[in-house]
């Protein structure tokens, strides 16, 4: 069996299914910023066209965002089940065969039996017959590492759920599905950045470039809960992205004047009298305008935990560590996040700013998450440092390569 | 063809108007609104050469003596009336990008024709409908230029639902779904007319999708009954 190494081409190529991930991001934030998500009706079909044979000519308004956001995924997916065939070598045949076998059947089976579902049958043999083609594709290649390969499969997994989760928020009407769909971005989103990270030579010779630190104080935590307050925070964003209620708030930083807006019945009535815009958003709720008043709240708490994080990063590691770094870029897409985000509410959510808002919030995401993984790997726990305090811990290993300590 | 049998059906067509009294106004609006927005046609060139103006979106189409157009007038708590069934069917049409009549309202059970007379140039438009109450099921549809008309009606009574046209995002028309046959929509001149109304006494309300509503009580006997209203839009705080 071949050696698992993560060559410089891999690397590249999952930078390039990243970065088109985050493209596609982008045009997800445009469609929900220009209220295109129902443009096109019917799926995987546009306008009963195949989605490759659908005329130019006709991708006007609304169309033109939701129907290149489609095309895009297709890219998209096709770009992860080659990453996958990639990172897993000759290993991936077999099952990439089998998969795509059963995908094909699947979505036959629908067509035929079940033709009320018959946008998931045709996406399923769509899907199914790029994935067969890729494992038949005979291409001799080393399989990277064993964790890499583990993350691959994830996002092969993870680009067909959200694939279909994209394609049933249509059909089905149903905006609770388009939050999952964004919030499921995000996450697809950082996945193949840690691949991209994890296959990278940075990576691989980060123990020997930097010597382990023990963390005495709880950096590798701060970050993670920073992260994951992040995540938070674009969740409630797809939430409310989702309501299509347009701004609840229409001002800031106060809000309805007030730093508290007052939410009784009578005034959310008087805030629904004076709203007129040309996209006639949906009448907006207290709930609503509660949401944008956490949102607001959770970008001051995020800010706070990523000076707080840069701020720790530089005082216990030193200005040149490579956290130190990274945190204080960070601490700069939070304050570029934040500005973004009253820009959009000042410009009544201009769609090009509330998509540039979407793309910061994703790239913040992806450097939290990021500077996490890599924390795990240079910072040592307190705990394991104690039990071994001659040899010092043994570092996680995620690229498969043996790590190498330097004195 | 023998008289009789025309003798009978003018009776009856009598009697009914005999039985109902109207019920006319006029819907002016007290306040000031907050300026229509314009929509931005740019994304859909065929419907900018349409719009070479300024399209001025009517969610408040006040008069010079601020009648209100786009009122919902109908007698409040008057259930089970409807003669939706054999009620001609209501006309929704898509043309020069937008809808016509941008609010209106029919009775439960009533055809909708949901009707694209846009030209070759506005290649589609699809027909998103948002009912929020139970029993109206919401749906999308395409609708290609030339298309056959679009068939709705609702079952339950619901005030302003939404139709949709996503291509071009500013297309919109609000139908309320009443269950009777005893309500108007006032015009350009904030005029409105309740035909057929039994005696009784009623709550008549008047319904306008931004500014709000008001209720008045009236008594119906055998003669019309004039019945103003005024709306009233609060100042922003």
């Amino acid at each position: 069996m071949a050696r698992p190494v993560n060559s410089p081409w891999l690397n590249r190529f999952a930078l390039l299914t990243a970065m088109a991930t985050l493209a596609l991001i982008a045009l997800g934030g445009l469609v929900t910023s220009h209220e295109a998500g129902m443009a096109v009706p019917d799926w995987p079909n546009s306008y009963n066209y195949n989605i490759f044979l659908f005329p130019i000519s006709k991708w006007v308004g609304g169309v033109l965002y939701e129907h290149t956001h489609r095309l895009l995924a297709t890219v998209v997916g096709t770009l992860v089940v080659a990453l996958t065939r990639w990172s897993c070598g000759r290993n991936a045949c077999k099952p990439l065969i089998v998969t795509g076998l059963l995908e094909l059947m699947a979505g036959f089976g629908l067509l035929h039996f079940y033709p009320a579902f018959s946008g998931a049958g045709y996406f399923l043999s769509g899907i199914g017959g790029v994935v067969l083609l890729a494992g038949m594709i005979w291409f001799r290649n080393q399989p990277a590492s064993p964790p890499m390969q583990r993350l691959a499969w994830l996002a092969f997994a993870l680009v067909q759920i959200q694939g279909l989760l994209g394609g049933l928020r249509v059909v089905l009407h149903n905006d609770s599905i388009g939050i999952f769909h964004a919030a499921l971005a995000q996450s697809f989103f950082v996945l193949l950045c840690a691949i991209a990270l994890g296959t990278s030579s940075w990576w691989m010779n980060l123990p020997s470039a930097i010597a382990p630190i023990t963390d005495d104080h709880r950096v590798r935590q701060l970050l993670l809960v920073a992260t994951f307050l992040i995540f938070g925070q674009l969740v409630l964003g797809a939430t409310m992205r989702h309501q299509h209620a347009g701004l609840a708030i229409p001002d800031f930083p106060l809000a309805y004047h007030k730093i508290w807006p007052p939410m009784d019945a009578d005034s959310v009535t008087l805030y629904n009298q004076q709203r007129v815009d040309a996209a006639d958003a949906n009448p907006i709720t207290a709930f609503q305008i509660g949401l944008q008043m956490a949102h607001r709240l959770m970008a001051l708490l995020i800010f706070c935990s990523v000076v707080l994080c840069a701020w720790y990063t530089r005082r216990y590691l030193g200005a040149r560590h490579v956290l130190a770094k990274f945190s204080l870029a960070w601490t700069g897409l939070i304050f570029l996040q934040i500005m973004l985000g009253a820009v959009t509410i000042w410009t009544n959510k201009a769609a090009d700013i509330a998509t540039a808002h979407v793309v910061v919030g994703a790239l913040s995401l992806a450097n939290g998450a990021l500077l996490t993984i890599v924390s795990f790997r240079v910072l040592i726990s307190p705990r394991v440092a104690v039990q071994t305090p001659t040899t010092s811990a043994p570092l996680p290993v995620l690229s498969g390569q043996p790590a190498t300590r330097t004195k | 063809m023998n008289s009789r049998f025309l003798i009978v059906p003018t009776l009856v067509a009598g009697l009914q108007a005999a039985a109902g009294a109207d019920i006319t106004g006029t819907v002016t609006l007290s306040g000031t609104p907050p300026p229509n927005p314009t929509a931005d046609t740019s994304s859909a060139p065929a419907c900018s050469a349409v719009h070479p103006d300024a399209f001025v979106l009517p969610i408040y189409a006040v008069g010079a003596n601020h009648e209100l157009k786009d009122v919902v007038v109908y007698l409040k708590g008057v259930t089970g009336k409807s003669t939706g069934a054999s009620a001609p069917p209501l006309i929704l049409d898509q043309k020069g990008c937008e809808y016509i009549p941008y609010v209106t309202a029919v009775q439960t059970g009533q055809k909708i024709m949901v009707r694209n007379s846009d030209p070759a140039t506005v290649p589609m438009h699809n027909v998103d409908v948002t009912p929020t109450v139970e029993g109206n099921k919401p749906f999308n549809k395409a609708q290609m230029t030339g298309a056959s008309d679009i068939e709705a009606s609702f079952s339950v009574a619901e005030n302003f639902i939404r139709f949709k046209c996503d291509v071009h995002p500013w297309m919109f028309s609000y139908v309320t779904v009443i269950d009777s046959p005893y309500f108007a929509v006032s015009d350009k001149d904030g005029h409105f007319k309740i035909s057929n109304v039994p005696p009784g006494k009623y709550t008549v309300e008047a319904l306008h999708r931004k500014a709000g509503k008001v209720d008045k009580e009236v008594e119906v006997k055998d003669a019309d009954v004039k019945l103003d209203f005024t709306v009233e839009v609060p100042a922003a705080k």
